[in-house]
């Protein structure tokens, strides 16, 4: 069977390794350049299921700020992140937000919640 | 309430300032005090709201503002007083500060070790000495990273970003989360001066093009930019003639590189080293000044906030058993030099006797990318204190080697390190 070599520049750490991967059809038969396992796991994300964290922020009222961060709790599937940022954008958190709040529970039916990021106290009204 | 006294006064609360804080009062220091010009904790890392923070420290891949909030936290924690929304004014030798603020007014206060965490600033249009008009909507990335992410609003519809730093190609993915276009990123060296990673996760996978060897020849725009023409530079850093493209535009991010900020390290009297722009430090953190300490991205600038949150722990340690009982000084120090392709190495300086007690970690830029595998060696003149593998080293991302503790002997003959990055 004819062999195919593909590159990737691993993004697990800030490390970024460039993977040379020698691939026959659909299979790996060969992984260079990794300086560990998980350039392994990397590489086999990227070819069946690549996925990215996401983080954006999420409209926010009565908040001492106007938004909220938030983010992914574990990386979504790539086609479905523009998606997820449109769904981001309809919603309005009340203030006070505390990190760690769900703002998307099993966003898709990826199992992935998405997450304010910090918190956001409620503006006093003296202030 | 405010004290006349302190045993550890930090400025500024990002990542380092919180660390040490932090350190300081676990270590024993009785009265710590925080001082910040923002209106809370946290410093840059609030606005930093993509993921990458924490893989070193805690082990997980996190935010900006959430590796913020569990310092936030903790220190809240720990009966540390904190100063917001307030300016130092000045600084003096014999620890002496001088701050004010809408919540104390002016005070005076003293304090038996002072750290300086004030972190870094961006460089600006005026200091690349960028030629063209002067309209609206030239920002620096970390300016449009504040609007977007905290205050909310778009600096503009069609970017340009000059600088393959890291807030730039960062900044490039959000503003096209937000719905902007970004035509180009242009890097005027020959390789990208921001992580790999994020080239691959913040312009890869959005097919934003970067130019490398290209810079803004011109900004074109009376009240607002209207485009920018780009140039393409040779090996000497020169416009190549006939390169120039004029892009489409309504606004140019540059992300051109950070200087540490030092103006009150200068009044307190600390010297500054010319290539890091930060302060001489030992290998307690300590400056030229015998109890202010500095960390983080005020000494020189790092890549990982891990990293900023460790020499700030560090720093804490120090200023803290400082402020309790002045350590006594060996007095017998070494110092170290960046030898072949080394920009700068940190510390500057180190107490030999500090082998006693842990390795020592050496922190360097390298001047130029080597893409093959390299030694990273302390030497004394021509003998060899320890070396370290690297596959390959670059500019852009900071090498770290320890002086192990068995290379005691070696290092107390010494008068002088040197560090060098040769090829295996």
């Amino acid at each position: 069977m004819t062999q195919e070599h593909r590159k990737f520049i691993c993004i697990t750490c800030p490390r970024g390794c460039a993977l040379d991967v020698t691939m026959e059809g659909e299979a790996v038969v060969k992984l260079e350049g990794n300086s560990c396992k998980r350039g392994v796991d990397y590489v086999t994300g990227e070819l069946k299921d690549p996925r990215r964290m996401v983080t954006t922020t999420v409209r926010v009222k009565g908040g001492v700020h106007p938004l909220a961060p938030v983010y992914t709790e574990s990386p979504i599937p790539k086609p479905r992140i523009l998606d997820l940022l449109a769904e981001i954008r309809k919603i309005e958190l009340t203030a006070p937000v505390k990190f760690g709040d769900v703002v998307i529970a099993n966003a898709f039916g990826t199992g992935v919640n998405v997450l304010a990021s910090r918190n956001i106290p409620a503006k006093s009204e003296a202030s | 309430m405010l004290k006349e006294k302190y045993d550890v006064i930090v400025i500024g609360a990002g990542p380092a300032g919180l660390a040490a804080a932090i350190e300081a009062k676990k270590t024993g220091a009785q009265e710590v005090l925080v001082i910040e010009r923002a209106q809370e904790l946290g410093g840059i890392l609030q606005q930093c709201i993509h993921n990458g923070f924490g893989l070193q420290i805690f082990k997980k891949d996190l935010p900006g503002p959430a590796y913020a909030q569990r310092f936030i936290d903790e220190l809240a924690g720990l009966h540390i007083d904190t100063l917001l929304d307030a300016m130092v004014l000045n600084v003096t030798s014999e620890r002496r500060v001088y701050a004010t603020s809408r919540w104390s007014g002016f005070v005076e206060l003293d304090t038996r070790a002072l750290v300086l965490a004030m972190g870094c600033r961006e460089r600006t249009r005026a200091q690349i000495a960028l030629p063209g008009t002067r309209p609206a909507g030239v920002y620096t990335a970390g300016t449009a990273q504040r609007f977007v992410n905290i205050e909310g609003f778009m600096p503009g519809k069609r970017f340009v970003i000059l600088g393959s730093g890291d807030i730039g190609m960062i900044m490039a993915r959000r503003l096209t989360f937000e719905g902007a276009k970004v035509e180009r990123v242009l890097e005027i060296m020959p390789f990208l001066t921001g992580l790999t990673r994020n080239y691959v996760q913040c312009l890869l996978d959005y097919d934003i093009p970067l130019q490398l060897h290209h810079t803004v020849k011109r900004i074109i725009g009376n009240d607002r930019v209207e485009a920018i023409e780009s140039v393409q530079i040779d090996e000497q850093r020169q416009p190549i003639p006939g390169t120039e493209e004029t892009i489409p535009c309504d606004t140019l991010l540059l992300s051109v590189g950070l200087i540490p900020e030092n103006e009150l390290s200068r009044k307190a009297g600390v010297s500054l080293d010319p290539v890091t722009a930060g302060p001489f430090v030992d290998e307690k953190m300590q400056t030229s000044v015998p109890g202010i300490f500095a960390a983080g991205n005020v000494v020189h600038v790092y890549d990982l906030v891990d990293w900023v949150t460790q020499a700030g722990l560090l720093c804490g340690r120090n200023a803290a058993q400082y402020a309790i009982a002045e350590r006594k000084h060996h007095g017998r120090r070494v110092k170290m030099k960046a030898g072949d392709n080394v920009r700068y190495v940190v510390p500057h300086v180190l107490d030999k006797e500090s082998l006693a007690e842990s390795a020592q970690l050496l922190q360097m830029r390298v001047t130029l990318p080597i893409e093959e595998p390299v030694w990273v060696e302390v030497m004394n003149g021509e003998e060899r204190v320890t070396r370290k593998a690297e596959l390959y080293v670059r500019p852009g991302e900071m090498v770290n080697i320890d002086i192990p503790q068995s290379a005691y002997d070696a290092v107390q003959r010494a008068s002088e390190l040197s560090v060098r990055v040769v090829r295996r």
